[in-house]
């Protein structure tokens, strides 16, 4: 199969391991994986701020780049559903874009739903146990896509790897891209109950299938004088299969 | 009074920011807030669960479509209600303003030299300011709602639609009390419940004036029907010669055989009960026979901005059953302290989209900002309204009719145009991290200071530092390495 990585621009700058992991993982299933280098920004930061001209610019420019491709997988649930639910809306009649928003997959829902991996697959393929506990936060644009256990069905094969349930697992983490900046108080006080509650885990990762929630939670975290790594569940699999060298918490 | 009215009525344009500062500062309220909202919201899933299953979205699905089905044709279903009501003896008035509506209350009470009024709990009144209305003209309307009647003797404002005493407890109530009726001091509820009783009941025994808003309007039979836990409303259009309902033109359903989807929906996502405690169908006054009930029973008709948000973007809207489901589950009325921080009626989720709608983006131009976008409210809406959708539009009204400042502006058009380009974008990461290796040594990932602009940010997280090779470095490196493997 081959297949078009969409790596998002926060992946790309602040957490590019979560992208190399994903390449690896899709390589060692066999697959080919390509990296369309004119690939930018899907546009999600205009459109959820009303800006819908430059937002409507982007989807097709997105379209372009990744038309020729019949699998387009991200490792961010939120740039996921921007393509797959906002992209219909801002170009209603375009079928080249309606074409790559139907084609578009997160990381996990495409190993679980289109690659049929599941936990045993995981676990056979294991080859150094990770001795490690991670909290797993579910990202709010991962549940609007119906994408609920993935990520922990997959974790859940790894050796070695203890999941901790995090409290209030379906509040929303108070990144919400400008609204971080724009409401920094009520962000503040909602990203507070996650840093609770990772502090009450004692977990020393922090797994996410978005960008944006890993870098809120654990910077949240690192102000708080706790360290736990952001980490995506692509990473977590490729340490455990071997494809990357564990890192630690510097 | 004025307090109460200054929470909802705000002069200038509100800031949901500055008043949820000062609201957060009252630690324990916000305990309150939390744990009854975290209560509801969990309380209003297993509830559905129990019941609906695997079947609990496409119930509200349903309940919505018969809303948006009887929204676009409401001119007819409306018709029908009124004639069917007009038949059995309802007096119909219709209000297209607030105002209008208060005058036409006004009216009847001073045609029936009304003193005292037993008033059940109403949104729409709230809107209308209608206790204030009738106190102009000497006529004393008292709450009857338990939390309405202790906010009313605090000179408070509701801070949620269906719980309106959120922001307080028991020991607010057993002062309040003690300092409004001179009961003894007890933080007993049942107690507490029987010293609003006792005072209540005998407010029944004397009124001539009966106010109640309604939750549905049945088109096929003109009945209203009313939801409530604490048999108020029943109670109140029972005792008093004279009943006046307050009723939004939204609240219609085509008929009774459509009923109990909303009943089911509506206790269930409000309470997580099977069913409201007093549901009643009203259909007329008092016949002749009857040995109580209103002889007058009067209906307000009220749009009040309704009609302008039938407009086909934004009238499923309309079809709130206001359950307070969105309330409870959104992470920022949480945070914010409850209700008040919205300075409107209509509070939470629901109130960020309806509030600037009814009462104008230019007084409300941060409501549709207050929200991550998080989604918790339509997963929660019984009628299924994609509150973050028409959160979006209206941010995206702003910037078309040039609302949005240029300082907000700027910055979206700014990282478009880089975006629209490869070369850009490679070359606006290069400043990032030029600038983020002025920010602190370079082997860190993270930094306690941020760049002008993103002090927000940093108040209360570290900011991330880009990494010192991007993912399109390493894939650029690793094809050089390949194609030199090749060769």
């Amino acid at each position: 199969m081959r297949i078009a990585l969409f790596i998002t621009c926060l992946t790309d700058q602040f957490l590019p391991r979560a992208g190399v992991a994903a390449t690896l993982v899709l390589e060692a299933l066999g697959h080919t994986v390509d990296f369309p280098p004119l690939q930018t920004c899907c546009g999600q930061p205009m459109f959820n701020n009303g800006a819908h001209g430059e937002a409507r610019d982007l989807a097709r420019r997105f379209a372009l780049v990744f038309e020729a491709y019949e699998h387009i997988v991200t490792p961010s649930g939120s740039c996921a559903a921007m393509v797959r639910r906002h992209f219909p809306h801002l170009c209603p009649d375009e079928h080249r874009v309606l074409n790559v928003a139907r084609r578009t997959r997160e990381f996990c829902e495409f190993l679980t739903s289109e690659l049929g991996i599941g936990a045993h697959e995981i676990r056979r393929r294991c080859v150094r146990p990770l001795r490690t506990s991670v909290a797993v936060h579910t990202s709010c644009h991962q549940r609007s896509l119906g994408l609920l256990n993935q990520a922990d069905s997959l974790l859940s094969g790894i050796a070695g790897l203890e999941a901790v349930a995090m409290d209030h697992d379906d509040q929303c983490c108070g990144f919400g891209g400008t609204f971080a900046v724009k409401q920094p108080e009520l962000s503040a006080a909602m990203v507070g109950d996650k840093v609770r509650s990772i502090q009450r885990a004692g977990a020393d990762q922090l797994v996410s299938g978005d960008a944006g929630c890993l870098l809120n939670i654990a910077g949240a975290c690192r102000h708080a004088g706790i360290s736990v790594r952001p980490q995506s569940a692509a990473e977590l699999i490729a340490e455990s299969w071997g494809l990357i060298e564990p890192e630690h918490t510097p | 009074m004025n307090d109460a009215h200054d929470i909802l009525f705000p002069k200038g344009p509100h800031e949901l920011r500055v008043r949820a500062r000062e609201i957060n500062r009252n630690i324990p309220l916000t305990q309150y807030v939390a744990k009854a909202t975290r209560t509801r919201d969990a309380g209003r899933k297993s509830a559905l669960e129990d019941t609906f299953g695997a079947n609990a979205d496409a119930a509200r699905a349903l309940a919505g479509k018969i809303k948006h089905h009887t929204l676009t044709h409401l001119d007819s279903y409306l018709a029908r209600w009124v004639d069917a009501a007009r038949a059995k003896g309802t007096m119909v008035h219709f209000a297209a303003t607030a105002q209008e509506a208060s005058a036409i209350a006004v009216e009847i009470s001073k045609s029936h030299h009304s003193k005292l009024c037993v008033k059940a709990k109403s949104m729409v009144t709230e809107e209308i300011r209608l206790v204030e209305a009738l106190a102009a003209i000497g006529v004393r309307a008292v709450e009857t709602d338990l939390g309405e009647f202790i906010l009313q003797l605090d000179g408070d404002a509701p801070s949620h639609i269906v719980t309106p005493m959120i922001h307080k407890d028991r020991r607010d109530t057993a002062r309040i009390f003690r300092d409004s009726l001179g009961s003894r001091y007890t933080e007993e509820p049942a107690e507490l419940t029987a010293i609003a009783r006792e005072h209540i009941r005998e407010l029944y025994r004397t009124a001539d004036l009966g106010v109640s808003g309604a939750n549905f309007l049945l088109a096929d039979t003109g009945s209203l029907v009313l939801c409530t836990n604490e048999g108020n409303a029943d109670l109140s259009v029972a005792c008093s010669k004279v009943h006046i309902a307050f009723v939004g033109i939204e609240k219609v359903i085509p008929s009774a055989a459509h009923l109990p989807i909303f009943l089911k929906l509506l206790a269930r996502s409000a309470t997580a009960q099977p069913i409201t405690v007093y549901t009643s169908i009203i259909s007329g006054p008092a016949r002749p026979d009857d040995r109580d009930g209103p002889r007058e029973l009067h209906v307000v008709l009220i749009d009040n901005g309704r009609s302008r948000v039938l407009r086909e973007d934004s009238r499923e809207l309309l079809a709130c059953i206001r359950c307070g489901a969105c309330l409870n589950a959104c992470p920022v009325y949480r945070k914010a302290g409850g209700g008040h921080a919205y300075g409107s009626v209509y509070s939470g989720p629901i109130g960020a989209v309806l509030t600037p709608e009814l009462r104008g983006l230019a007084s409300y131009p941060d409501l549709p900002h207050a929200s991550s976008l998080c989604g918790a409210c339509h997963a929660a809406c019984p009628v299924n309204i994609d509150i973050p959708a028409h959160l979006v539009r209206l941010r995206r009204d702003q910037i078309a009719t040039g609302v949005t400042s240029l300082r907000d502006r700027l910055p979206l058009r700014i990282w478009a145009w880089v975006m629209r380009s490869p070369v850009r974008y490679r070359a606006a990461a290069a400043v990032a991290r030029w600038l983020a290796a002025r920010l602190g040594p370079s082997s860190s990932t993270w930094s306690p200071h941020a760049p002008p602009g993103l002090e927000g940010w940093t108040a209360s997280r570290h900011l991330p530092l880009p990494a010192r090779q991007s993912f399109r470095e390493w894939w650029r490196a690793r094809s050089c390495l390949k194609s030199g493997d090749d060769q």
